[in-house]
């Protein structure tokens, strides 16, 4: 495989595309909010259960490219627990990963398992792919849930 | 391809020869990441040939100048240049009068023209227009912009599971609220060539006049309007080997005469004062301000070119790729083919167990490999086939066994990778 490639599809990617982690509608979500890629036609649904500022748990469902399904996947293992500001925070720095802003300095071993979507920036029509789960989760941060949840 | 047209001309086809063809379109030489490009994305766009290119040098080198206005000697060879590539269209497609040529920047434009001109004067509340479930985005939202004005409806004719109209359907959703029927000749998404001559015949049964979206037909094989009878029919230069920027709308003259301008403005009028204004003649009327002249002239210097290799032999080359690589990719383990009508043009939509279109389009990228992947701007027909989107690798005059061989080859790395 073309080193390019491999940057962008790293093991890891492809290893949570095949095996997506948190896949699944949260029962008890207090926030949702579905994206949709209409270029693509990737579509994410994120659930989040706030409490006290804390993500307590994050779940999504959807379909997409591998980059956009391994990218949802990973930000749920790594926002479990995270307040609702460090999410953003988050979401800040992955966006600065993903599109090679330079302005930011990008702190790799800060960004964690996150670092294997350095190599997005390389392919700009990929950035949407990589991003959507992380716009969906922000929005979904911004507004109470519309879904009706089994707990209601 | 359609039956009554693959006749073999054996003396045509001996003297098609795609590497010298290949050589007329600079661009096929193009390394694309380090690897030799395949381009098999023809349904987009189309690759120009030299000569083309050559026209649109040469007509800014010696010919540049506004048309029908001026009377000095860049105009005037402006003008019959432009003229020509007109009466070239005509033949190309056998319509009765260049009054019926309209030159539009495309298919696109075409389709909002009809919408827009034809549409305003003849639809009324709860009229309908009928257009199918595999039509291109551009064949959908024009009407659905002014049935929304007129608080018209849009009545669909469904598909089959191979992708085929279901013509019984079609004759249901006729009734006198009708004003139009427009539909595509070639679905870009499907392939599947429409028996657009029975709908035409069915529709005018009741006097309803048919639009013909020919984008993905014009290049593939000949179109003849007056054998077909259509009322309207629409294509793009780029998709047959012409200049992006310039396409066709045909109409017939007695209701293109009827019909209101489009847009208004310079050149479309005879005569404007502030109380009234009168309008050009055909087809002047429709082609408002300064036209695209250069790439008009070159979409004519393109239909030479596609006309001296001759439709039969395109046909029976075509034909030969589409059915040498069904076969290959058909044997590559999880990969379907969406679309599989029994008259199908040159255009393959598949899906990859476990694959995702968008990684396969980037995988096959890196092999040089030029395919087109997502909705096709035919969302309906995602929808109706329940997939979010397609790989599609579509074939033009140029393309070789070789290239599908590639392909395939492709195809089965990514398979690997993601397995």
């Amino acid at each position: 495989m073309d080193d390019e490639l491999k940057e962008l599809y790293q093991q890891v990617i492809l290893d949570h595309n095949k095996s997506p982690r948190n896949f699944r509608e949260l029962g008890n979500h207090n926030h949702s909010s579905e994206g949709y890629n209409p270029l693509c036609g990737d579509k994410v649904n994120i659930f989040l259960d706030i409490e006290d500022k804390i993500i307590k748990d994050v779940s999504f469902v959807g379909s997409g490219c591998a980059i956009s399904k391994a990218s949802a996947s990973l930000m749920t293992t790594i926002l479990k627990g995270k307040t609702t500001e460090e999410a953003k925070d988050l979401f800040e720095k992955f966006h600065n990963l993903i599109t090679g802003n330079d302005d930011s300095e990008i702190d790799i071993e800060e960004m964690g398992k996150l670092a294997v979507f350095a190599g997005v920036k390389e392919f700009p029509s990929r950035v949407k792919c990589a991003g959507l789960a992380w716009h969906t989760m922000i929005s979904a941060l911004k507004g109470e849930s519309k879904t009706v949840t089994t707990e209601t | 391809m359609m039956k009554d047209s693959t006749t073999n001309n054996v003396e045509k086809t001996l003297s098609f020869d795609v590497n010298k063809i290949r050589k007329d379109f600079p661009i096929l030489n193009t390394i694309a990441h380090g690897k030799k490009l395949c381009y098999l994305d023809n349904a987009a766009t189309t690759q120009k040939p030299e000569i083309v290119i050559e026209t649109l040098n040469n007509y800014y080198k010696t010919k540049n100048a506004n048309i029908h206005r001026g009377i000095h000697y860049l105009s005037e060879e402006a003008t019959k240049a432009f003229e020509e590539s007109r009466e070239k269209v005509k033949k190309f497609i056998n319509a009765k009068s260049n009054k019926e040529i309209i030159f539009t920047r495309g298919t696109t434009e075409s389709i909002n023209l009809v919408a827009n001109s034809f549409g305003r004067v003849n639809l009324k509340e709860n009229d309908e227009i009928i257009i199918s479930q595999m039509e291109h985005h551009s064949n959908i939202v024009p009407w659905q912009l002014i049935a929304a004005e007129k608080n018209a409806k849009i009545k669909i004719i469904p598909i089959n599971d191979k992708g085929e109209l279901i013509l019984e359907d079609f004759e249901k959703l006729i009734s006198e609220k009708t004003k139009l029927v427009s539909i595509v000749y070639v679905s870009n998404s499907l392939g599947t060539i429409n028996p657009i001559k029975e709908i035409i015949n069915k529709a005018h049964k009741f006097n309803i006049p048919v639009l013909i979206d020919a984008a993905q037909a014009v290049s593939h094989f000949p179109i003849d309007v007056q054998a077909l009878d259509c009322d309207f029919l629409a294509f793009s230069g780029h998709k047959i080997y012409g200049p992006m920027g310039i396409g066709v709308l045909y109409g017939k003259e007695n209701l293109l005469d009827m019909m209101p301008p489009f847009m208004g403005g310079g050149d479309m009028i005879s005569k404007v004062t502030f109380e009234k204004t009168t309008y050009n003649d055909l087809p002047y009327k429709f082609e408002a301000g300064t036209s695209n002249v250069a790439d008009a002239i070159g979409l004519g210097t393109a239909l030479d070119y596609t006309k001296n290799i001759g439709f039969e032999n395109i046909q029976s080359h075509e034909k030969e790729l589409l059915d040498y690589a069904t076969e290959k990719l058909s044997k590559i383990e999880g990969l379907t083919i969406i679309g599989q009508a029994e008259e199908k043009g040159c255009v393959i939509s598949f899906c990859l167990d476990n694959v995702h279109p968008h990684d396969v389009g980037t995988f096959l990228d890196f092999e040089g490999i030029a395919i087109r992947t997502g909705h096709h701007c035919t969302q309906p027909v995602m929808d109706r086939f329940k997939i979010p989107a397609t790989s599609r690798a579509s074939f033009a005059l140029y393309n070789t066994k070789e290239e599908i061989d590639v392909l395939a080859a492709g195809i089965k790395k990514v398979v690997e990778v993601f397995s």
